[in-house]
């Protein structure tokens, strides 16, 4: 037990006291802390920062699960295995173990590393992110790769800020983005969204073409008539059955997770509100503009773009803080993602670094309300 | 002539052990400590030394930078003890009382000008009772505030009940009114509580301007009626002064002595009987209630309120105290947990929005370790006034006195935005972050 080990070598003067970083976390994981309460109010609500944390894995779990679900199924499918449905969840849930092993691993041992060397609690965030980093990568990424994105995506983005609550951008889709620029083969392409790597050795496959819906519809086939994009059709996209990153492919599993987030207040709703807004606006102009044959709609059911609004771009900590900035940024993200998407040769998928872009700029949408506001208070000030 | 204000955001807590409408007991005044400590900028000098006679209403202290302002002794008695603490600072002036009490006369002559005003309430101590805005520090006697507020309600968890403990007082209101009116051209401001509104006597009070609140805490919080009403800004200021003084400071008019008794509540979850004891300020906490070992004493709220200890006084402006157990005990996987019923949240992270009526058993645990701030949009939530609170936080913890000003720290005071403390999942004491701006301000604008 973490508590029985605690007095004495880990106390204050103690022989290990300078690990106590690490164990206080391991020790306020498994019970709530003894401290009372010294300055300001004398009671305290129950919430506390691993609470809010868990409600956000929790809301993850459907995605993830889908996703598990969902590789097994890609796979069967492209290689013409006969699997039933739980060989199918079970190859998803081995496929993605050790993807989830090696973000927490690597992940908290940073994490658990820099608190130490800064003397305070280890913070809870990495809970989140390093459930993320998995769900948002193809899921034959190889470790390494993997290993390498979290160290830097922590280190370079969350630590040398300070840690939870202090960073700029989401650590997460930094993961994603230092993989996506930094090995594209990996990363994109056609080939990297169906799982093949245990099938290979079973069977002699060749690396079989699975594009995405969104890449599809980059390519213009879109049928008008049956409205499918390739041989994917709308419910195909909107119940996930589709190749993709993991968690991504489900718009039931999300929207489960979001109202989770909603309900709990977690989650800000006017963000993703606001960002299917952006989307949809961007996506019914480009339609106008014949950049596009797809309609709007399709562009929240295809590639990442309803798991960015719901789980990405809400990130308390990078979003913009103020209630009418959330709106905006919101709005900003889905507006951009789409344009990315549309008028974009390069690049399919624009979720990422509209997201990646709005955390840069919302301490600037802040700034622009919060002086607004400010504007607006001098002037009922001076005529109450 | 009557306003309305509704507040929507707001939180009550709900906290078990309100007071009952009974007066449990009567403290007859036997050791009671006149407390320098309860006055924000006030540098005491003794008046007084150990075996003096003094009355009720007798100067026991003197401000160094201000002769004009005096402490009173709420008693007639003997100076039994002077306590000082660290670096000789002085802490309480501790007044034997005797067994019959005599007064100072001060005149029953109704004031009839400012000045008039200012010397009754200079005379007889009661000038401690007005706080000055911006900062919440003593009132200075060379201004003429903009207005003068009164918020005739507490909305703060499990506070007195004004209508119970001022209900009778309606005379010495009404002279306290007339009185502070003549120190300002803005009026009295008196905020009454709306869900009262047809049967409290305090809208009845003539001279006043009168202002209907609803809303949950902090609604009654005068700075936050104040901040709807005019708010402050840069170079006025404001004095506002709690219901339970402006009854004593109209009891001194109409009676000519200084008389402090007051109803306290004697709340919380710990207490057996919750129910009102008559009583000076200065008493000892035990006169007023048995402390079982564990319980922490505040005077006040549970928000606000400054820990007594079981061997501390009543302070000057407080009519309650709230007795908690100390929440030392660890609870295994608490923030785990599905359910926690006897944990409030009002966060919906957890489920104690299925129980709105259910009270708990607060203690004071701070259920959480100390982080960066992550969650701020709770802070809006709780705060019913035009202003960011994160901003101004985060401007006070930089020091940036430009950006304090700018986001409305002359219409805060640390009460105001005690919820923060209280829904603050990164378990940050905003209320000392707030504190220490203003101690800045005051530094650096005097």
């Amino acid at each position: 037990m973490a508590d029985e080990k605690k007095p004495g070598l880990f106390e204050k003067g103690g022989k290990l006291y300078w690990l106590h970083s690490t164990i206080d976390a391991f020790d306020t994981f498994l019970r709530v802390p003894g401290t009372v309460t010294a300055k300001g109010a004398h009671v305290r609500d129950g919430i506390d920062l691993k609470r809010v944390m868990i409600m956000v894995v929790i809301a993850l779990v459907p995605a993830a699960l889908f996703g598990m679900y969902n590789v097994g199924l890609q796979t069967s499918l492209t290689y013409g295995l006969d699997w039933n449905f739980w060989h199918m969840f079970w190859y998803g849930l081995l496929r993605m173990l050790p993807l989830f092993v090696v973000s927490y691993l690597v992940g908290l041992a940073i994490e658990f590393g820099s608190s130490q060397i800064r003397g305070e609690e280890v913070n809870e965030g990495y809970l989140v992110t390093g459930f993320l980093i998995p769900l948002i990568v193809p899921v034959d990424v190889p470790l390494w790769m993997l290993a390498l994105a979290v160290a830097f995506s922590v280190i370079f983005v969350k630590e040398v800020f300070g840690g939870t609550g202090m960073n700029i951008w989401n650590p997460a889709l930094v993961a994603r983005a230092f993989l996506f620029f930094s090995y594209p083969s990996s990363m994109s392409g056609s080939s990297v969204w169906v799982s093949k790597t245990w099938v290979s050795a079973l069977k002699d496959v060749d690396a079989v073409s699975a594009a995405t819906p969104l890449a599809i519809a980059h390519d213009g086939a879109f049928d008008a008539a049956t409205g499918a994009v390739g041989q994917y059709s709308f419910l195909d996209m909107f119940y996930g059955f589709i190749p993709g990153s993991t968690g991504e492919t489900s718009v039931i599993a999300i929207l489960l997770g979001a109202i989770l987030l909603v309900w709990t207040g977690v989650a800000s709703w006017k963000i993703m509100v606001s960002s299917i807004a952006g989307g949809l606006l961007v996506g019914w102009l480009g339609q106008l503009a014949g950049a596009t044959a797809v309609p709007c709609y399709y562009q929240l059911v295809m590639g990442g773009f309803l798991f960015g609004s719901v789980f990405m771009a809400t990130d308390p900590v990078t979003a913009a803080q103020t209630e009418t900035g959330k709106w905006i940024y919101g709005f900003l993200i889905g507006a951009l993602a789409v344009v990315v998407r549309l008028w974009n040769p390069g690049y399919m998928e624009g979720m990422m670094l509209a997201i990646l872009f709005m955390n840069t700029m919302a301490p600037l949408i802040d700034h622009c309300v919060v002086t607004s506001r400010i504007n607006r208070r001098a002037k009922r000030i001076k005529t109450a | 002539m009557s306003n309305h204000l509704d507040l929507k955001k707001g939180l009550d807590i709900p906290l078990k052990g309100a007071a009952a409408p009974t007066v449990a007991k009567t403290v007859k005044p036997g050791l009671v400590a006149v407390k320098p400590t309860d006055f924000k900028g006030f540098l005491p000098r003794l008046l007084v030394k150990e075996g003096d006679r003094v009355l009720a209403g007798s100067p026991v202290l003197v401000d160094k930078q201000n002769p004009a302002i005096l402490v009173t002794s709420p008693v007639s008695g003997t100076v039994a003890q002077i306590v000082r603490g660290e670096k000789r600072k002085l802490l309480a002036v501790l007044v034997q009382a005797d067994d019959s009490q005599e007064y100072v006369d001060f005149g029953s002559k109704v004031p009839a000008d400012a000045e008039q005003v200012k010397e009754l309430l200079l005379k007889t101590g009661l000038w401690m009772s007005l706080v000055q805005r911006p900062y919440g520090v003593m009132a200075d006697p060379a201004l003429r505030p903009k207005a003068v507020f009164v918020s005739t309600y507490s909305t703060a968890p499990l506070a007195a009940d004004t209508e119970f403990t001022l209900g009778d007082r309606f005379a010495d209101i009404q002279a306290g009114v007339n009185a502070l009116g003549l120190l300002t051209d803005g009026g009295v401001h008196l905020a009454v509580n709306k869900a009262v509104w047809s049967s409290t006597p305090f809208h009845k009070v003539e001279h006043a301007i009168t202002h209907e609140v609803s809303g949950k805490h902090p609604a009654g919080n005068v700075g936050v009626q104040i901040s709807h009403i005019a708010p402050i800004q840069k170079g006025e200021t404001v004095w506002t002064v709690s219901p339970l003084l402006l009854a004593a400071i109209g009891r001194v008019i109409n009676t000519g002595k200084l008389d402090l008794t007051r109803k306290v509540a004697v709340t919380g979850p710990v207490v057996k009987n919750p129910a009102y004891v008559v009583a000076l300020p200065g008493t000892p906490v035990k006169e007023l209630v048995d402390v079982p070992a564990d319980a922490r004493v505040i005077g006040g709220d549970v928000l606000t309120g400054e820990t007594l200890g079981a061997d501390g006084c009543l302070g000057f402006f407080q009519d309650q105290l709230t007795l908690l157990h100390e929440g030392t005990e660890r609870e295994w996987f608490g923030w785990a947990k599905p359910f926690r019923p006897k944990v409030h949240s009002s966060s919906w992270c957890y489920f104690s929005w299925l129980t709105p009526k259910k009270k708990y058993d607060m203690d004071t645990n701070l259920h959480g370790g100390p982080r960066a701030f992550v969650e701020t949009k709770c802070f809006e939530d709780v705060t019913p006034m035009d202003i960011f609170p994160i901003y101004l936080i985060k401007a006070c913890l930089a020091g940036d006195i430009e950006k304090m000003e700018k986001f409305g720290i002359y219409e805060v005071l640390p009460e105001d935005l005690a919820l923060c403390d209280y829904v603050d999942p990164s378990k940050n004491d905003i209320q000392a972050i707030i504190q220490q701006g203003i101690d800045l301000m005051i530094k650096e604008m005097a």
